[in-house]
């Protein structure tokens, strides 16, 4: 024995240790490999259409803002894929005179913070949300009373029997009536909350949170979804995975690459002319998962010379056609549908009365016979023209060759959207002359219903940028909401988009359906017209 | 020295207010501002105002300047009107990836363009001197993006050996940080080393032609000794610059190159903020940028002494 035995047990201990250590070392390796697999496959990595900025989707009505509060928060009513309002967090009885709502909250629900969802405090939400919204605004007129009959009843009394109410409360896009905690509601309004305490099927990881980078959201365990399945925005809204990050990606291409590469899930809106190289790709799937999409729109000044002149309005409404539009806009004939419903194709209130013009661009030789009779002095018309957003770049330059073909003398006001936003809102500049039209677009969800659509509002300087004022536009406005059924409805709305087109309130310019891509491993993805619901998603 | 230091500190403090002036009001006189963003569409005239009142928008502007300064000198940024952040979290949260970037892309384009630029100069005319040009003309003529996006499809795409996009902390692990800064370090190195090859090259022309060196020639010194020892030294001072311009640079935004990779630097929060008329956040990011421009300035200075004896200050 001795020193040599000594030295080799030394070493054979010194290479079993190094060896133990090696192995155990590659084992964690592995292991957290494989944990990083496990945990990674119960994320959802998504790429939303823009960054979320603003956390209060009642103080906003950006749409990233509303999606962040289908996270986080529940509704009263949801509107299901028939457009018919299903019960969310409540059931509901209407007395027989139609004048009184009796909403019954369900069983389980509970805030993120662990306290029970009670009616004071869905009294207050609404009364907070009522505030800002259009639909809102519109019940807040025909209400008498709003309050808590008990902790789990709400009570609403009419002053007269409307037909929108189970509409406006369970409208699917912004500003969508989402239920705070009272203390939260009572925030004012005009004033943003900073708590982000719900009762959704996610909580939001206010830590994590990084504006303009990401915004982390984790399943809410104490979530109850309902037994029915998922429809829209209503029935069950089962969480499959415990988390979802939204990740910011301002670069179209990069989104697409790393889609392909597999390390993001989803992609909200892909840039159009990018999913070519997603397709025939067996691992992703691109798939309009939003029919109503956007619906394109042009918009006048009515506060003065020459578009406060009904002639001039329709001799420039007459001179475009909608496919020139959308072609310059997507490119992809796939990606869009010529659509002279103001109320969007393909839901019950569509028409096309009086947009036939827009769609065959037919009224070139009409519209230059109204320039004249209107006496068109050949002062320019001045368009404003958002040079940053992909979705709006391309409109104005179709429209301003559209417009000089017809007669009109244009020049276009070439600047970034924020200051395009706060152009188009200056009345004082519009009066002015400052500007004489813009080019915009609305969730199809936002523009389907008269009340809901903030551009048919024809109140003047009370409502949306160019300010028409009808008040023969709004009687039947108020004609359609105190409208008891469907046919009626429909027959108001068929006299809405003639009164509408008629006066050249907005002109409708087509729908834009944008395809959403992710990768073939996510089933469950839902159809809506607010998407994406990343409830029901999983990762397989 | 430390007088001189101190002269430049005190003069720094004019050029800040200046940048403070200049900011505060050029934000305030362009269109728009964060009210009209939160308010939306749909908001009116009354609500609008009612929002502006409560940011203290409507306020006179010396006021709203006064209020500010004032807040800064307590060491205060403000918070963010839009996410309602504090300002100094929100530039905290893109230090990390833009003085990665940073960093990584200064010591890469200097270990190579330095040494390349000034074996250009010392064979001038040579093969070697002419490939060191034309790389020079492609890294300023190609834009970075051109170059990122072929990284990422080479590396990314088709080899699969690099993520295609994002940023890892250094504190969750040494390769998964570095594998996301290897291709955004390796787009902006061509446009540096570029830079600062063709800077070291033409300042090494020039001091090669100086009497002095002539001299050390005649008294026998080795060429490699002439070169070192003489001629990189007194050429140093302008490539000590460029350096110093390029890295602050660096700093205060690549935006192109963090959107291209998805990096979350300061460059895309500055931009994010000027487009959402965050003022607090534009006013705290062009503010301390300025701060930095200020101190990489005195630092080249102080490094100046350093290089030539000859400058006093």
């Amino acid at each position: 024995m001795g020193r040599m035995q000594d030295e080799r047990s030394f070493s054979s201990v010194a290479r079993l240790t190094r060896r133990a250590t090696l192995l155990g070392a590659g084992a964690m390796v592995l292991a957290s490999g494989a944990r990083a697999q496990r945990t990674a496959s119960r994320t959802i990595r998504a790429v939303m259409h823009g960054p979320l900025r603003l956390l209060d989707p009642i103080a906003t009505t950006a749409y990233i803002s509303r999606d962040h509060g289908y996270m986080i928060y529940d509704t009263l009513v949801a509107a299901d894929e028939n457009f018919q309002p299903r019960p969310q967090m409540a059931e509901w009885d209407i007395s027989g005179d139609r004048l009184t709502y009796t909403f019954t909250l369900r069983d389980g629900l509970a805030w993120h913070d662990g306290q029970p969802v009670t009616a004071e405090d869905c009294v207050a939400s609404l009364k907070r949300w009522w505030q800002r919204d259009v639909m809102g605004q519109l019940l807040a007129g025909y209400t008498a009373s709003l309050e808590a009959a008990d902790p789990r009843t709400i009570a609403l009394r009419l002053k007269q029997p409307v037909g929108f109410v189970l509409d406006a409360l369970g409208k699917p896009s912004s500003n969508v009536p989402f239920m705070m905690p009272r203390r939260v509601a009572e925030t004012p309004a005009t004033q943003l909350i900073t708590d982000t305490t719900g009762s959704g099927p996610f909580k939001f990881v206010r830590e994590e949170f990084q504006p303009g980078v990401r915004s982390i959201y984790v399943k809410n365990e104490a979530y109850r979804p309902r037994a029915e399945p998922p429809s829209w925005a209503s029935g069950g809204k089962p969480v499959k995975v415990d988390r979802v990050e939204w990740i910011v990606m301002p670069d179209a291409q990069t989104a697409v690459n790393a889609l392909a590469n597999g390390e993001i899930d989803y992609i909200d809106e892909p840039q159009v002319d990018l999913l070519r190289l997603l397709e025939g790709n067996d691992d992703i799937v691109v798939r309009n998962n939003n029919k109503f999409g956007l619906q394109v729109i042009a918009r006048m000044n009515f506060l003065a010379p020459p578009f406060n002149d009904v002639r001039l309005r329709r001799a420039a409404m007459l001179s475009l056609k909608q496919e020139s539009f959308l072609a310059a806009m997507v490119g992809d004939r796939r990606g869009y549908t010529l659509c002279g419903a103001m109320f969007v194709c393909g839901t019950p209130l569509a028409t096309d009365i009086g947009s036939e013009s827009l769609v065959r661009g037919n009224g070139v030789t009409e519209a230059r016979r109204l320039l004249r009779e209107a006496g068109y002095d050949g002062k320019p018309i001045r368009i404003i023209q958002p040079t940053d957003v992909n979705t709006q770049k391309t409109q104005p330059i179709v429209g301003a060759q559209f417009l000089r073909q017809a007669g009109f003398n244009v020049e276009l006001l070439p600047m970034d959207w924020q200051t395009a936003v706060a152009t188009r809102g200056n009345a004082r500049l519009a009066a002015e002359g400052g500007w004489h039209m813009f080019f915009t677009a609305f969730g199809g969800a936002d523009v389907s219903n008269p009340l809901t659509s903030l551009p048919l509002n024809a109140a003047g300087l009370d409502g949306f940028a160019g300010w028409p004022s009808d008040p023969e536009l709004q009687a039947l406005r108020i004609r359609f909401a105190e409208a008891s059924n469907l046919q009626e409805r429909q027959e108001i709305a068929v006299r809405l988009q003639q009164r509408a087109l008629d006066q050249v309130i907005y002109i409708p310019l087509g729908q834009v359906a944008t395809p959403a891509a992710w990768s073939a491993r996510l089933r469950g993805v839902l159809d809506g017209p607010a998407v994406p619901y990343f409830w029901n998603m999983e990762r397989v | 020295m430390s007088g001189f230091i101190l002269r430049r500190i005190l003069a720094s403090i004019p050029v800040l207010l200046v940048v403070a002036v200049a900011v505060f009001m050029l934000l305030r006189l362009t269109p728009g501002d964060p009210a009209s963003v939160i308010a939306g569409d749909n908001a009116t005239v009354e609500q609008l105002a009612r929002i502006r009142d409560q940011l203290g928008l409507d306020k006179p502007f010396h006021r709203q300047f006064a209020e500010w300064i004032l807040r800064l000198l307590e060491g205060d940024f403000g918070t963010s009107i839009i996410s309602g952040t504090p300002v100094m979290r929100l530039i905290a949260d893109r230090i990390e990836p833009t003085l990665s970037l940073a960093l990584s892309t200064i010591t890469l384009s200097v270990l190579i363009a330095v040494p390349l630029g000034a074996l250009a100069a010392a064979r001038q005319g040579s093969l070697l001197d002419r490939t060191v040009i034309a790389l020079c003309i492609i890294g300023f003529s190609v834009p970075v993006f051109v170059i990122a996006y072929g990284l990422i499809q080479i590396f990314a795409v088709q080899l699969r050996w690099l993520p295609v996009q994002g940023f890892r902390s250094i504190s969750l692990g040494i390769w998964p940080f570095a594998e996301r800064l290897i291709m955004p370090t390796l787009a902006l190195t061509f446009l540096y080393m570029a830079l600062i090859a063709r800077m070291t090259r033409t300042s090494v022309l020039e001091v090669l032609g100086e009497d002095f060196v002539r001299t050390a020639r005649a008294k026998g010194i080795t060429e490699a000794a002439v070169f070192l020892r003489h001629a990189l030294r007194n050429a140093a001072v302008p490539i000590v610059t460029i350096i110093g311009i390029g890295f602050a640079l660096l700093i205060s935004g690549v935006v192109v190159t963090e959107s291209v990779f998805n990096l979350p630097g300061i460059g895309r929060l500055t931009i994010d903020a000027v487009l959402a008329r965050d003022y607090p956040v534009v006013q705290a990011v062009i503010l301390l940028s300025s701060l930095l421009y200020v101190v990489i300035n005195l630092a080249i200075d102080v490094i100046y002494v350093a290089l030539d004896p000859r400058i006093r200050y």
